[in-house]
């Protein structure tokens, strides 16, 4: 069954929005403007105190602002009814809030209930949603109790998704997950937001996670003040101040490196040739290493220039591959690996194990030098930042 | 002595069907009365109180004081009020049996999973439908807990009536005169059996009113809030339900004095 996602997802725009607490002379939110492009996961990050939950429950007016505007899809949201307003929002917390007493189809089905669905309706979304975040449809008649922590998760992600709301709220979806599932559960949320592509604002206070959840990331500081809102990349090349800089951490680099793999970056080329070859000293140009590779690619193993004449590609006389590496890893992976292993270049290796190329530390090295580009999702939006 | 008890038991056969059997129903009779109006006045209230989460000093300490008074110094006080008929009866066993009920009506809402009711705010319920549709159905079990007790105080206690105009097996347990130390016995007899099958049917209604989500591991929200709640949950296929939370349960369970379960 194909997923519905007729209703597209919808900007997010926050205009000088401010909340004050009564009896309190400090803003819980001050001043707060950004735009969140339709389709784009924004996250709000900053330490504890600094109103990034605040923020989000704004949206869907669990909490009211005291100044400004919030406007999705270009409509305010202050003339709606809190309850209208939310059943067009997904909303996801920490820990999930799922209904104790209702199975889980029941579970996910509570909006489009409310929305006045008929029961087939509900029950074939039911079903589809499940498979969506990757739950057996069986489950539907398992209650919350009798799930574990990662896929109650998934629940509430799917009874977020129930009614196909172009905004989703998540505050701290994975927190509670420990760190194995929660990986996971990141990564199987990035995939799920490929295929459906909602306008989501997600709460955390790891900078981590942020970096890889988000496609730009908002930057608060205590007193609910903004301090930078842009691409993962660009916060990190370029931190605002020193707050932003000490908040990202001094490993920014290391991290920069992990939003780049290897498929982005120009590896050099590797002189590879088959078992049986005869190889010239012409062989030798750019590296001092030859891959012995088969039929298909696939490396054999691999010889140091120490040859002044041609000769024959025996595998007696290659040794086994150094250390090889995935296209599809990080350069912070890459790094690493050649940390451990040698400072040596190492061998990339494509989807099907086939010889890539060389990735060495020049390539690193030029990927942290690099300017990121910066706001360019914005402008191909014809969104004004400064507005 | 032995003997008594034996002709308590005679006595509960021969005179069924001429004394028994009536004082049995007017018994009954004037319990469910009692019993009905004390839900009508506690479950609404301590509903909506538990609801708002306010005003637990009446949901939580008045009814704690009205708890401690003496159902016979009530009755002493009313009678020259309003009179010795069933009207004193029923306000004296409404008194006794109504703080526990609206206690347990209020803690029982009061305290459904914070994260729950963030939940369904934050999905589109209405204010009458988070009550109606969350927190009443979370609710039930520990407000049939309370019914339950309730309804055991007020047959316990019903017997006084008999001191008090009469009516009910009071009446044969007030009269050794008529029915001797056998029929006292007898009397209670009947008493004692009406009190486990009233807290054996509401057991009963607990367990049905129950959702099928909780029956196996009960009220696990209020718990979730109260108790400690693990920082991280490891293993995906590890079930939720461990030994360690229905510890917890337990603990839970019997650290809160005023609530009955």
């Amino acid at each position: 069954m194909p997923v519905d996602t007729g209703k597209t997802a919808a900007p997010l725009e926050f205009r000088n929005v401010t909340k004050r607490y009564e009896g309190t002379d400090a803003a819980a939110i001050k001043d707060l403007s950004f735009v969140v492009p339709a389709g784009e996961v924004c996250v709000l990050v900053g330490p504890s105190g600094c109103g990034k939950t605040t923020a989000m429950r704004l949206v869907n007016r669990m909490i009211d602002m005291t100044g400004g505007e919030i406007l999705i899809d270009g409509k305010s949201i202050s003339g709606r009814s809190p309850a209208d307003l939310r059943r067009e929002i997904g909303y996801v917390i920490q820990h999930v809030g799922l209904f104790p007493h209702l199975n889980v189809a029941n579970n996910i089905g509570t909006v489009p209930r409310l929305l006045g669905w008929d029961r087939k309706r509900i029950a074939s979304r039911s079903a589809e949603l499940l498979e969506l975040v990757g739950l057996p449809a069986e489950m539907g008649k398992r209650y919350p109790s009798q799930l574990s922590g990662g896929q109650r998760q998934r629940v509430g992600v799917a009874r977020a998704l129930a009614a196909d709301p172009p905004l989703m709220l998540m505050d701290e979806p994975f927190g509670a997950i420990d760190p194995i599932n929660r990986d996971r559960l990141q990564n199987e949320f990035l995939r799920l937001q490929r295929e459906i592509k909602k306008t989501v604002v997600f709460v955390t206070h790891d900078i981590d996670e942020g970096i890889k959840m988000g496609d730009r990331i908002a930057i608060l500081r205590e007193g609910g003040e903004l301090v930078q809102y842009d691409t993962p990349d660009a916060i990190l090349a370029n931190p605002a101040d020193e707050f932003v800089a000490r908040f990202v951490g001094a490993d920014r680099g290391l991290k920069r490196l992990a939003l780049t793999n290897l498929e982005q970056v120009d590896l050099d080329e590797v002189t590879c040739v088959r078992e049986g070859e005869t190889i010239s000293p012409g062989t030798w140009v750019d590296n001092d290493i030859v891959v012995v590779v088969d039929g298909e690619r696939k490396p054999i193993g691999e010889m140091t220039r120490d040859v002044s004449s041609d000769s024959a590609v025996t595998l007696g006389s290659a040794r086994p591959v150094g250390a090889s590496i995935p296209i599809t890893a990080s350069l912070r992976d890459a790094l690493s690996l050649m940390m451990t292993e040698s400072i040596r270049p190492l061998l990339v290796l494509d989807g099907e194990g086939r010889v890539a190329g060389w990735v060495s530390i020049d390539q690193i090295n030029k990927a942290v030098r690099q300017v990121p580009n910066e706001s360019a999702a914005i402008d191909a939006a014809g969104i004004d930042l400064d507005k | 002595m032995s003997n008594d008890f034996v002709a308590g038991f005679h006595f509960v056969f021969d005179r069924w069907g001429d004394v028994l059997q009536q004082k049995t129903l007017e018994h009954l009779a004037i319990s469910g009365e009692a019993v009905a109006i004390s839900i009508l006045i506690g479950v609404p209230l301590g509903c909506l109180l538990g609801h708002l989460h306010r005003f637990s000093f009446i949901a939580i300490n008045t009814s704690n004081l009205a708890r401690a008074l003496p159902t016979l110094a009530v009755l002493s006080i009313l009678l020259p009020y309003t009179g010795i008929g069933d009207t004193t009866a029923i306000i004296a066993l409404v008194i006794l049996a109504a703080p526990p009920i609206l206690t347990n009506s209020y803690v029982a809402v009061d305290q459904v999973d914070a994260d729950t009711i963030d939940a369904a705010k934050g999905i589109g319920l209405r204010a009458w439908q988070v009550l109606l549709r969350v927190e009443l159905p979370l609710a039930l079990p520990l407000i049939f807990a309370g019914i339950r007790t309730a309804a055991v105080f007020v047959v316990a206690t019903a017997t006084l009536k008999g001191f008090f105009g009469g009516g009910g097996l009071g009446d044969v347990i007030s009269n050794p005169a008529s029915f001797k130390i056998s029929g006292i016995i007898g009397a209670s007899y009947v008493l004692i059996v009406m009190s486990v099958l009233a807290q054996l049917l509401f057991l009963g209604i607990e367990y049905l009113v129950t959702p099928v989500g909780l029956r196996r591991r009960r009220l696990s929200s209020p718990l979730r809030r109260g108790g400690v709640r693990p920082a991280t949950e490891v293993g995906d296929d590890a079930l939720a339900t461990s030994q360690l939370e229905q510890a917890q349960l337990k603990q839970a369970q019997l650290e809160q004095g005023s609530i009955t379960r």
